[in-house]
């Protein structure tokens, strides 16, 4: 029984830091079609903002929910007029150049920090179920991937700018003719996603080390989420999550944590044979 | 229409020109520099072939692979593996090119045959590179080995026996012997590629990229000559990986590592995309500029590597050997104005209605 509830909260648990690390890149690439290979640099400057406000005397915990995710979104800004702007519509040509600056990312960060492992340790301690002790970040994880997901809901159905967002994606002409800068929002856009990478490298910053490569870890999991999720940002992220980050943790327990990551890579290549379009391009259509 | 400079790289004499080129420095090299560069020359040549691989699907069969890393690696593990087993390098030498053949064939069915689009390629391509990645790394025991080859995890296999004379397994080549080797492989891939493209097989491989639904209407089946394409791909980035082997006589996971994938990716579009010379170019000259950055301390190589990706992606994206046809096309225009701007004006119209 105890055993029961440790693999559920273990599989939450796996399931909800795939929300997380996906959402930044589910809603670039589900908003405007723009594969962002740089999400993993962007959460690994999420990650060095925490640590760099956290040695300064920041308290933690703001310096994971407000430094991390301003201090990227203003990066991911930036590198949207620069870079990104000007390939819009070119999907391979987009992957390529995020492709550099992701490399360049990591060697300005190698060249200022160095190729060192830095990191903060979880905070709230641990405690026990019966005979096995969780740790209480872990359910921090949780809820903060269960907020993050209602929170994008909220913002895309219910406020006027996910509205404005939702139409400009649909159709920018329109929108510039109704006086809407589609420019402007494409920039917004971009820099909530980049805002959302940050954090998820800020939130993850504990569990894993942090290097200037960390990013290369999950940028293949999140691509494959966001991927075999299909069209639909939320909907996709949420279900293509719930069931990769099951076989992942499944997995894991039976074998190795290698084995797991094995598992889900090969359960995605399974699963888009079998449907190319993801997920919500079969079920759940017309969802968010 | 095609004139000047874009004629004259699709014609014989532009592959004859390369070819002879490379038969010259074949020759010339090994009298011409020490032992070491030729060591470091080596490697120019087998990472050119990888890089040729590539272009090839890429440029001419329009499949942009994530994980040509993966039959890289692949080859070099196949050509280890066997060599430590059977101790003649005969044998493992065409297994090293036919097992990854096999595997690019195997996933090429499931791709080209599942319709899935660019985007999904990339995406499978990239798995699989990191299956194979987390898969080999995780090998380090005792108790992984195919027959008497340990796998030796993130270690890698080192002292591989390399290449000797088919059939006398102590007469093992020299170093000068592997440097010609690789260049002889690198021509012919060249040769025989150039052969294939301008051939009736090729032709329909590059209309399959320009325009699928148009070839399939004219009823050949296009996924059947992008698999093949993907396959001849993946069988030249094997021999590739097998030559990488004999090189350092070594072999590690890293080189199913994304930073290898990134590489060769970088190597084609700075070299040129839709060229074969373009990603030997490339490959030699990134190749030399990550050695020369490694020598010093102020830059970093993945900062130089990624700022070059995202210059050539945004300001060169056609890379330097087309880019430097066109300039040598506009300059020899210039050259000769009078003759050439009463038919070229009317000839620009049409190709600008296109």
């Amino acid at each position: 029984m105890d055993l029961a509830a440790v693999v559920l909260i273990q599989v939450l648990y796996a399931v909800a830091s795939l929300v997380i690390v996906s959402a930044g890149l589910a809603v670039i690439f589900g908003m405007m079609k723009v594969i962002n290979l740089a999400h993993g640099e962007f959460m690994m400057l999420g990650a060095y903002a925490t640590i760099t406000a956290h040695g300064l005397g920041l308290n933690l915990w703001l310096a994971m929910f407000i430094v991390a995710p301003v201090a990227v979104g203003l990066i991911g800004v930036v590198l949207e007029r620069l870079v990104i702007r000007r390939l819009y519509g070119r999907m391979v040509d987009t992957m390529l150049a995020t492709w550099g600056l992701s490399l360049l990312l990591v060697g300005v960060v190698t060249s200022i920090a160095g190729n060192t492992t830095a990191g903060v340790s979880a905070p709230l301690g641990s405690f026990r179920i019966g005979a096995y002790s969780v740790s209480g970040y872990t359910l921090v994880i949780i809820a903060v991937a269960v907020v993050l997901a209602f929170a994008i809901r909220w913002v895309l159905l219910r406020t006027s700018w996910g509205l404005i967002a939702r139409g400009t994606m649909q159709k920018p002409e329109m929108a510039d003719a109704l006086g809407i800068s589609p420019s402007r929002v494409y920039s917004v856009t971009f820099a909530v996603g980049a805002a959302l990478s940050g954090l998820a490298g800020a939130l993850l910053a504990p569990l894993t080390g942090v290097v200037p490569t960390m990013g290369g870890a999950f940028i293949a999991k999140a691509f494959i989420t966001v991927i075999g999720g299909g069209p639909a940002i939320l909907a996709g992220l949420v279900s293509a999550s719930s069931l990769f980050g099951a076989i992942n943790q499944v997995a894991t327990f039976v074998t190795t944590p290698v084995f797991g990551e094995v598992a889900l890579l090969f359960a995605a290549i399974v699963m888009l044979r079998l449907l190319p379009q993801g997920i919500t391009g079969r079920f759940f259509k017309g969802s968010l | 229409m095609k004139r000047g400079v874009v004629k004259f790289a699709s014609s014989w004499q532009s592959a004859a020109l390369t070819l002879a080129i490379g038969v010259a420095l074949l020759f010339l090299l090994p009298g011409l520099v020490d032992d070491f560069t030729l060591i470091q020359l080596t490697i120019y040549a087998v990472m050119a072939i990888l890089g040729v691989s590539l272009g090839f699907i890429w440029g001419f069969g329009g499949i942009l692979c994530f994980g040509q890393a993966a039959f890289f690696g692949l080859g070099s593990y196949t050509y280890a593996i066997a060599v430590i087993n059977m101790g003649d390098s005969t044998v493992p030498f065409l297994l090293a090119i036919v097992v990854p053949a096999l595997f690019a064939a195997v996933l090429g069915y499931v791709i080209f045959y599942g319709r899935l689009s660019d985007v999904y390629m990339g995406v499978i391509t990239l798995t699989v590179t990191l299956i194979l990645f987390n898969l080999i790394n995780s090998t380090a025991g005792p108790e992984w080995k195919i027959g008497t080859a340990p796998l030796g995890g993130f270690n890698g296999i080192p002292g591989i026996p390399t290449l000797n004379m088919p059939g006398n397994v102590d007469e093992v080549l020299s170093q000068q012997s592997m440097f010609s080797i690789a260049m002889v492989c690198l021509l012919l891939v060249y040769a025989g590629l150039r052969w294939l493209i301008a051939s009736k097989i090729g032709r329909v491989i590059v209309a399959a990229k320009e325009n699928e639904q148009r070839v399939l209407l004219l009823g050949y089946d296009a996924r059947a000559y992008k698999l093949g394409c993907f396959t001849l791909g993946g069988a030249i980035a094997g021999l590739a990986g097998c030559l990488f082997a004999n090189w350092g006589a070594f072999t590690s996971p890293t080189i199913f590592g994304l930073a290898m994938s990134a590489q060769i990716i970088i190597w084609v579009i700075v070299g040129g995309l839709g060229t074969l010379v373009g990603p030997v170019v490339g490959c030699v000259a990134i190749q030399w500029l990550t050695t020369t950055i490694g020598t010093q301390q102020t830059f970093n190589s993945n900062l130089v590597l990624g700022a070059i990706l995202v210059v050539f992606v945004l300001l060169v994206p056609r890379g330097i050997v087309p880019s430097l046809g066109d300039v040598i096309e506009a300059a020899w225009r210039r050259r000769k104005p009078q003759a050439d701007s009463a038919i070229a004006a009317p000839l620009q119209q049409t190709e600008n209605a296109r």
